[in-house]
């Protein structure tokens, strides 16, 4: 597929793609961890994270049109108040969730599959019957615009590498939270073995119910920063799930590193691939290499080998 | 014990420099040892000894790093669970797991050495050689009165006698049991040694456990073991007098 | 079965519901449906031959897949290019630049027919693909998935990514596949116009009788001692392993009956209906076959059939009057089976209808024989299809 390339040219070209690629990364990551989070604690697989994601989406878009009305000489920060505002909605919304249907299935994941994509269907319809299905964009803030010229082929959005700033802060967020902090250790202790946790007074519901809170709202913030780069529609969310899921799958469950090399990974691959294939032959291309490798490798790419 | 005699093939199971790391950890290391045909070795050993992986590895659960298990003149770590399963290899896990839905005798039926295929599992009838021989298993265990209760049932020592009748219908030359007798009363811990007994007139045994009692009760020989290694290996008065089994185990 | 306990079969209690549901399906609605009515019946039987595959692959032994359309799918598309090609003839497609060969393929530049449409001139081998395609694909993901031990959630999504890989392919190579419309325009089978109403009755009749020959092959296998390790395999798998059972080689038969099943549904679903296109393949096609064999009962193969006509039925009902409404219906009926109803309507006429069968039924027994004793009552139950259990007869 490289015939008729000089070398210098595949090299632009790969380097224009990869940082097309990188708008992908970004929306992977920020998906990939709340997803990976939620999964790796819990076994639970959230089929409604999409549309957890579009709820932050949507609040981002209400927000800049507040912005515009109200506020217009603060409208190059409303990113900043709708990203807050993203992430306590969702995450609000999760708790509620969890506490009214995912506490009763811990036991039972492939349950919890089922009904949150029943919880999927009925947020992607709320969010047709509130905001049309059409799909709605947000006014970038000035400074957003624009590119940074890298090479003389490639140039750089500003909005692009914003978002990526952002999927990167989350993650080092979230590894912090994780590795730094009390909450992250209670965590760790529940995954590792939950009936001891409980004995040394973790309250582990209490735990699972931030969690999954806290995966729900990094998928509003999510959302938040996938409108800098898209527009949003009521099944937006859905278009990502598939991929993301086996972002995470791939990257080995409980890793969080894993996670952002594999997001890296599969978005790179199918952002080359795109330019040489079409780009439906490139996701068909890309998903089969990673569920090839799935087959050998079932627990992922980073998972430790442990006793079971 | 010469490797020699392991070559001639006068031991049912010989287990040779076996180990298993994960992760660099050595959960078994380097671990040999050898059980003559009908023998009732029991393994002991502190917590975290390595006990447990021994018979993963055995029963092909855990697959070796490195090493050898020879049964019967066989290599064992290159089979799968099932293979292993038909060469002769029975495996009893800690907490019993019989299937709770199904009765006594169609746990024993199922775990019957005929029908192991698809094929044969869809052809399977239940004939009066089936019938006899859960009926016979069945008394062996003493669960004669109760083969049309569903094993969900069973008290907890029940269980783990329908368990260990479920290895014995597939007639294995080498029996694994894990802890059998944990979480049994007394008179249940007695039933299970003279159960034990009778199984070894034409079974070779392989017991992990902790209770010493129930050790000197059915022990013909102890294999100590320490951090994966084997620390002491002979009778139960030999390894209870070893200074080194004093210092880490029963010393405590 | 003797011809004895053949009729011994029929007047049992499970005898009795399936011949509810066949009087249900052979005169009941029949008598009652219009042509285009019954016509939708049929439609939604389509959709039980791969809730009952679900059945007995979720239900039974646990493995949950959300890729059955993939399977519905190939089988519908196997029968829609032999349809087809047999629409296309040089005649009816004189106007072509290449005649001969599938409108799209002519509309896309296509100048010769793919070599993989080929062999679906012959009638026969598409017969066979419609079950061996399916099949294969299930055996060859069986084999790479099972015997590396993947289950549970992550055979859910991988399952899931290939249902996408598949609509995807379908959708981006419209030369060979027909695209995103689908291949459409099917009109006779070997001469015969399936258009007709008097066609489309017996086309129906035939559905049924597939689906009625799928159910004895799914009570056949759950009544074996297959069907018991099936079910054993999902409680305690490492003791099924270590009783001496390739668990992974039970999945993959059960996996791939399940295939079967949905193959031959997607096979009628394009003769009913007339066309087959990627969006009864996808992501969202496929879990909503989850959901007919969870609504039904996931034990229960009599029960995934009502499941199927159900939840099909109130969809054309709710998408004729109220679109807007059917997300959320749907949605919390996904919600309320899994959180309220596990066993579905198979559980809830286990627990209301049942009690009172039990009844009824004790009253003819004390009729016809008044020693019934403990054991024979016991045995009724033990009939019944609903809770499946395996009735022990000692001989």
């Amino acid at each position: 597929m490289f015939d008729g390339y000089t070398s210098s040219e595949l090299m632009s070209i790969f380097a224009m793609q990869g940082f097309a690629g990188l708008s992908l990364f970004s929306v992977f990551v920020l998906m990939a961890l709340g997803l990976a989070i939620i999964f790796g604690q819990m076994g639970v697989i959230n089929m409604a994270h999409g549309e957890f994601m579009i709820l932050g989406a949507y609040t981002t878009y209400l927000t800049s049109g507040f912005f515009q009305s109200y506020l217009p000489g603060l409208f190059g920060g409303y990113f900043f108040v709708a990203m807050i505002l993203a992430f306590f909605i969702c995450a609000a919304l999760g708790a509620l969730v969890e506490w009214l249907m995912i506490r009763h299935l811990y036991h039972r994941p492939l349950d919890t599959l089922l009904a949150t994509w029943g919880l999927s269907l009925i947020m992607q319809q709320a969010y047709r019957s509130i905001f049309g299905a059409r799909e709605v964009g947000v006014d970038l803030p000035e400074w957003m615009m624009g590119a940074i010229p890298v090479t003389d082929m490639v140039d750089l959005p500003i909005n692009g590498v914003f978002v990526m700033i952002i999927a990167l802060s989350v993650a080092v967020g979230v590894y912090l939270l994780m590795y730094r902090s009390g909450y992250g250790k209670k965590v760790r202790a529940v995954v590792q073995n939950r009936p001891m946790a409980e004995a040394v007074g973790i309250n582990s519901a209490g735990i699972d119910r931030a969690t999954f809170a806290l995966g729900c709202g990094i998928a509003g913030i999510a959302g938040a920063a996938f409108t800098m780069i898209g527009s949003t529609g009521p099944s937006s969310g859905q278009a990502y799930i598939v991929d993301t899921f086996l972002v995470v799958v791939f990257g080995g469950a409980q890793s969080l590193i894993g996670t952002i090399v594999s997001a890296f990974g599969i978005s790179q691959a199918q952002s080359t691939m795109e330019f040489f294939l079409s780009g439906s032959m490139a996701k068909v291309l890309t998903l089969l290499v990673v569920i090839g490798i799935l087959m050998i490798r079932p627990e992922g790419l980073m998972a430790l080998k442990v006793r079971r | 014990m010469s490797t020699a005699k392991s070559i001639s093939g006068d031991f049912l199971l010989a287990v040779e420099g076996l180990t298993v790391s994960f992760d660099g950890f050595k959960a078994v290391d380097d671990l040999s040892f050898y059980l003559d045909p009908r023998e009732i070795r029991v393994i002991i050993g502190p917590n975290g000894a390595g006990k447990t992986t021994v018979l993963d590895l055995i029963c092909g659960k855990t697959k070796a790093t490195t090493g050898s298990i020879k049964f019967a003149g066989k290599e064992l770590t290159k089979l799968k669970e099932h293979q292993i399963v038909h060469s002769g290899v029975g495996r009893k896990f800690q907490t019993p797991s019989v299937f709770e839905d199904l009765t006594v005798f169609e746990n024993l039926e199922v775990s019957y050495p005929q029908g192991h295929s698809v094929i044969g599992a869809l052809a399977f009838k239940r004939d009066t050689a089936v019938i006899e021989a859960v009926e016979d298993v069945a008394k062996t265990i003493f669960l004669t009165d109760v083969l049309n209760e569903p094993a969900a049932m069973l008290s907890h020592g029940q269980k783990q006698w329908l368990e260990i009748g479920m290895l014995l219908i597939q007639k294995p030359a080498l029996l694994m049991l894990d802890e059998p007798v944990a979480g049994m009363s007394v008179a249940e811990r007695k039933k299970t040694a003279e159960l034990l007994r009778v199984i070894t007139k034409d079974h070779t045994v392989l017991v992990v456990e902790h209770d010493m009692q129930f050790v000197g009760d059915i022990a013909d020989r102890v294999t100590v073991m320490h951090q994966g290694k084997v620390l002491s290996e002979g009778s139960i008065e030999h390894v209870k007098s070893d200074p080194k089994v004093i210092e880490v185990y029963l010393g405590h | 079965m003797k011809h004895s306990s053949l009729m011994k079969w029929f007047v049992s209690r499970e005898g009795l519901y399936y011949l509810a549901l066949a009087f249900l399906l052979v005169v009941l609605l029949p008598l009652t449906l219009d042509s285009f009515r019954l016509n939708m019946v049929g439609k939604y039987l389509t959709y039980a031959f791969v809730a009952i595959g679900l059945v007995m692959c979720w239900g039974k032994a646990g493995i949950l897949s959300l890729g059955q359309g993939v399977f519905f799918g190939l089988g519908g598309y196997c029968m829609a290019m032999f349809l087809k090609l047999e629409a296309s003839t040089p005649e009816a497609t004189a106007i072509q630049s290449t005649p001969g060969i599938p409108d799209f393929m002519d509309w896309n530049q296509l100048t010769e027919l793919p070599w993989f449409w080929e062999p679906f001139h012959s009638f026969s081998f598409t017969l066979l693909a419609v079950i061996g395609v399916p099949v294969l694909l299930a055996f060859v993901i069986g084999i790479a998935m099972f015997t590396r031990r993947v289950g549970g959630v992550y055979f859910a999504i991988i399952t899931q990514a290939i249902a996408a890989v598949l609509t995807i392919l379908i959708i981006g190579q419209q030369g060979y596949t027909g695209g995103v419309n689908g291949i459409t325009d099917l009109q006779t089978l070997m001469g015969w116009d399936i258009r007709t109403d008097e066609a489309r009755n017996i086309l129906y009749f035939i559905c049924v009788g597939m689906l009625f020959l799928c159910l004895f092959a799914a009570r056949l296998v759950q009544n074996r001692k297959l069907g018991r390790i099936l079910v054993a395999m999902n409680a305690q798998e490492m003791r099924v392993r270590f009783s001496g059972y390739d668990v992974a080689a039970f999945k993959i038969f059960v996996f791939c009956l399940a295939a079967a099943f949905a193959g031959i549904g997607g096979a009628l679903f394009t003769l009913l209906v007339g066309f087959m296109s990627p969006s009864f393949i996808g992501i969202v096609a496929s879990i909503e076959m989850v959901i007919f064999c969870a609504l039904g009962g996931r034990l229960s193969i009599l029960g995934a059939v009502y499941g199927a006509l159900l939840v099909n039925a109130a969809k054309s009902g709710f998408s004729e009057s109220f679109p807007e409404l059917w997300p959320f219906a749907m949605g919390a009926l996904f919600i309320g089976v899994v959180l309220a109803f596990p066993d579905g309507l198979a559980g809830l006429y286990k627990s209301y209808v049942m009690p009172l069968e039990n009844k009824v039924f004790k009253r003819n027994k004390s009729k016809t024989a008044p020693v019934a004793t403990r054991q024979t009552a016991e045995k009724v139950d033990d009939y019944s299809p609903m809770n499946d259990t395996y009735s022990p007869e000692k001989s």
